[in-house]
């Protein structure tokens, strides 16, 4: 191989927000678990919930089973709250804000501002452990829907939240999960009621600035019968030496008819080239298909973050629902992403589909991790699986670790996977037609990707093409 | 005025040496022929003018005519080599998943473009510039929206090539084994877009096994290379001979 693999220093979303900020102590305890509930005026039946999943999370030991090498991480190290000064009460307007906030998601490409804001996308902003607030909120209230922060759905709608949170993944699911319910801090509601077709897109960015903070952040989905949604998912974080941890869990259901569609494109800061510094993203996202016909499709371009691992899930309980996870995963440097799926059937003529493109370069480690599991009730299920790794350089290494579990015989379960490399002979025949070896990775790279990419919508697809070109950039020489 | 000259080249891959000095030179308006036994380093002639990068060059000189001058290529990487004129038809044409294959010439045309001052196309324009090139080549449009090569027959892949080569409309054209596993109307086919290009501007260098191709495109020279050297340089007449006698008497001739 006579090309040799150089680095892409540049993290255009690393500036920091020099903004004051309110936070809590450093640690974890009882206390601190109650001063995060009353900082946000929670009624008691949040307080029981967060302090018996406090509860579990202490028992419970961190896990080893995953492939990735993760350093110890300090729990008592860490700050489990964090807010801009002076967001304690919602400004009524987003014009409201901090202008220094502001000015941070403009710099990200997400205006706030009522007359900057995107059309055809309502964007609920969180920074650190708050939402900043929800843009297109009056046209969403037109429509009956709700998107709003979940600190403020936990005020407003107490009902659903209580209904339905934890009602996917409950905090005794796995270590991170717990921690999460015993600490959340702020993240998205959704409701979409009866027969309502979401006017526009929902969008959520996440941004952490905070120092030795960790997020932990729920969403919340919940799609009523005969509704639809598109939601997307964005997040950065400054570039910092030390590591942070992000734990959030996404929450999904779908009732009879409805269909979620959720896409997030995750460029958290990965680290430096020998891998200091970065975000651990460990995150639980899962979806049941609760009804009758419904679907749910996450769609995943992981790009950033030292660790990725997590699993977007569904559980396929309605009679003929479906699932579908299409994936890009993207390491280089000394990233570790351990990402796939889960597919549960249990309901019957349960359908679903897993694509995942894995591409890692430099000394990266890149995991394809995914089980389907057909239970004895899920008369004629199907699953089809793709799951294709790309190697850049000889230094990376690609695995996958498919499980299927079949109990019912019906049932018909295809598995394909296929290794490739970037061959020199490849680049080569690119650059006879005279394209230079950057767009000739790129074209190899999206080519590749081409099956995921076009389940974005437009926007997320045009910047997750370039995310992919420019994390690559300078990667051959 | 030259197009391209090759001077005592000599080549290695991996510390083996496979050219041991070439000489050549070609005109703008001729047609060489390159033949030779299998593992005499003809490919290797074609993919070291192109810049493959596995090939290190040792000594020797290697030039082209760019701008009415002739300069040394022999540092410039394969991109800059194509967006100055030299094209490389592959034995072995490379898949690209899911790049489409107008996407893909596109944007080698609009680099060639951009290269040369030239105004970029469009997607549109671009399409009914190529839809003009496909009757020729009894390509159908289905062609342009599948992915680069993929699921491609032989014979389609090496259609393909002559497709590209008939776009980027290069000054010197190698086509490497472009005639191999063809049948006689896919032979026949690439001939014609060959004999379609040629000018007096322009110049092709034929590696091929087999005067059979010589039969649609008439060479101005052909050239036999045994063991990383030329031994022996004719006409098109000794294609012929070749055909007849093959290639040991010229090997033991070279001997001598």
């Amino acid at each position: 191989m006579s090309f040799e693999t150089k680095i892409k220093e540049e993290y255009k979303w690393g500036f920091e927000t020099n903004i004051e900020r309110e936070e809590f102590p450093k640690g974890l305890n009882e206390d601190i678990v109650r001063l995060i509930s009353k900082k946000k005026n929670e009624p008691e039946w949040l307080l029981d919930y967060r302090l018996k999943a406090f509860k579990i999370w202490k028992e419970m030991e961190h896990p080893t089973w995953q492939y990735s090498t993760i350093p110890e991480i300090d729990f008592e190290d860490l700050y489990y709250y964090a807010s801009p000064k002076g967001t304690k009460e919602a400004p009524k307007s987003l014009d409201e804000l901090d202008p220094e906030l502001l000015e941070t998601f403009e710099k990200l490409g997400i205006p706030l501002q009522e007359q900057k804001r995107i059309s055809g996308v309502a964007v609920d902003a969180v920074f650190d452990s708050v939402s900043l607030g929800t843009t297109w909120k009056e046209d969403l209230e037109k429509a009956g829907v709700i998107f709003c922060s979940i600190s403020e759905a936990v005020e407003k709608h107490p009902e659903l939240v209580k209904k339905y949170l934890g009602s996917v993944v409950p905090p005794t699911d796995n270590f991170y999960a717990a921690l999460n319910a015993a600490v959340f801090s702020d993240g998205s509601f959704v409701y979409i009621p009866k027969g309502v077709t979401c006017p526009m897109d929902l969008s959520t960015y996440f941004r952490i600035n905070a120092k030795e903070t960790g997020q932990f952040e729920r969403t919340l989905i919940v799609a009523d019968d005969d509704s639809y949604v598109n939601y997307l998912e964005g997040c950065t974080a400054p570039q910092r030496d030390e590591n942070q941890l992000h734990a959030a869990i996404v929450e999904i259901v779908a009732l009879d008819n409805a269909e979620v569609k959720y896409s997030t494109v995750q460029n958290w800061y990965a680290g430096d080239k020998e891998g200091k510094g970065g975000i651990f993203n460990f995150v639980t996202k899962r979806g049941i298909c609760k009804c009758v016909n419904s679907k749910i499709s996450w769609t995943q371009v992981e790009a950033g973050s030292a660790i990725t691992w997590k699993y977007p899930s569904c559980i396929l309980q309605g009679d003929n629902s479906e699932g579908a996870f299409y994936s890009v995963a993207l390491t280089n440097h000394m990233m570790q992403a351990d990402t796939g799926t889960k597919m549960v059937h249990i309901g019957k003529n349960t359908k679903s589909t897993i694509i995942s493109k894995g591409i890692s370069a430099e000394q990266s480690e890149n995991v394809y991790r995914g089980l389907v599991k057909i239970m004895p009730s899920a008369k004629n299920a199907r699953n089809y699986s793709q799951c294709d790794s790309m190697l850049i350089g000889d230094k990376c290494a690609a695995n996958t670790f498919p499980y299927i579990d079949v109990k019912n015989p019906t049932a018909t379960v295809e598995h394909e996977a296929s290794t490739s490399k970037i061959s020199a002979d490849q680049l080569f025949y690119l650059q006879s037609r005279g394209v230079d070896p950057e767009k000739a990775i790129s074209l190899i790279v999206n080519g590749f990707c081409k099956d995921v990419f076009k389940t974005l919508p437009l926007e997320f697809s045009v910047e997750a093409v370039k995310l992919i070109e420019m994390k690559l950039e300078n990667s051959v020489g | 005025m030259s197009l391209l000259k090759v001077g005592n080249l000599k080549a290695e891959v991996e510390g083996n040496e496979i050219l041991k000095g070439i000489n050549l030179e070609v005109k703008p308006g001729e047609i060489h022929a390159i033949m030779g036994p299998n593992g005499s380093g003809k490919s290797t002639l074609s993919k070291v003018i192109a810049g493959h990068p596995d090939y290190e060059l040792t000594s020797g000189e290697l030039e082209f005519n760019i701008n009415g001058k002739m300069q040394d290529i022999s540092e410039l990487e394969a991109y800059e080599r194509a967006r100055d004129g030299i094209f490389l038809g592959f034995q072995y044409p490379i898949e690209v998943p899911g790049v489409t294959n107008i996407g893909f010439m596109r944007e080698s045309f609009n680099a060639l473009c951009e290269h040369q001052g030239a105004e970029l196309m469009g997607e549109e324009e671009f399409r009914d510039f190529v839809k003009t090139k496909l009757p020729a080549l009894n390509m159908s449009e289905e062609f342009l929206d599948r992915a680069v090569n993929e699921g491609f027959s032989g014979g389609e892949k090496k259609k393909n090539e002559i497709l590209q080569m008939l776009i980027m409309n290069p000054r010197l054209a190698l086509l490497d084994e472009t005639d191999s596993g063809l049948d006689i109307d896919a032979l026949k086919t690439v001939a014609d877009g060959v004999n379609s290009m040629k000018s007096k501007f322009n110049a092709f260098v034929l590696v091929t096994h087999y005067q059979r191709l010589l039969d649609y495109i008439q060479p101005d020279f052909v050239h036999v290379l045994y063991k990383g050297k030329i031994i022996k340089s004719g006409g098109k007449e000794l294609a012929l001979e070749l055909e007849k006698k093959g290639y040991d008497w010229l090997i033991e001739e070279s001997k001598q």
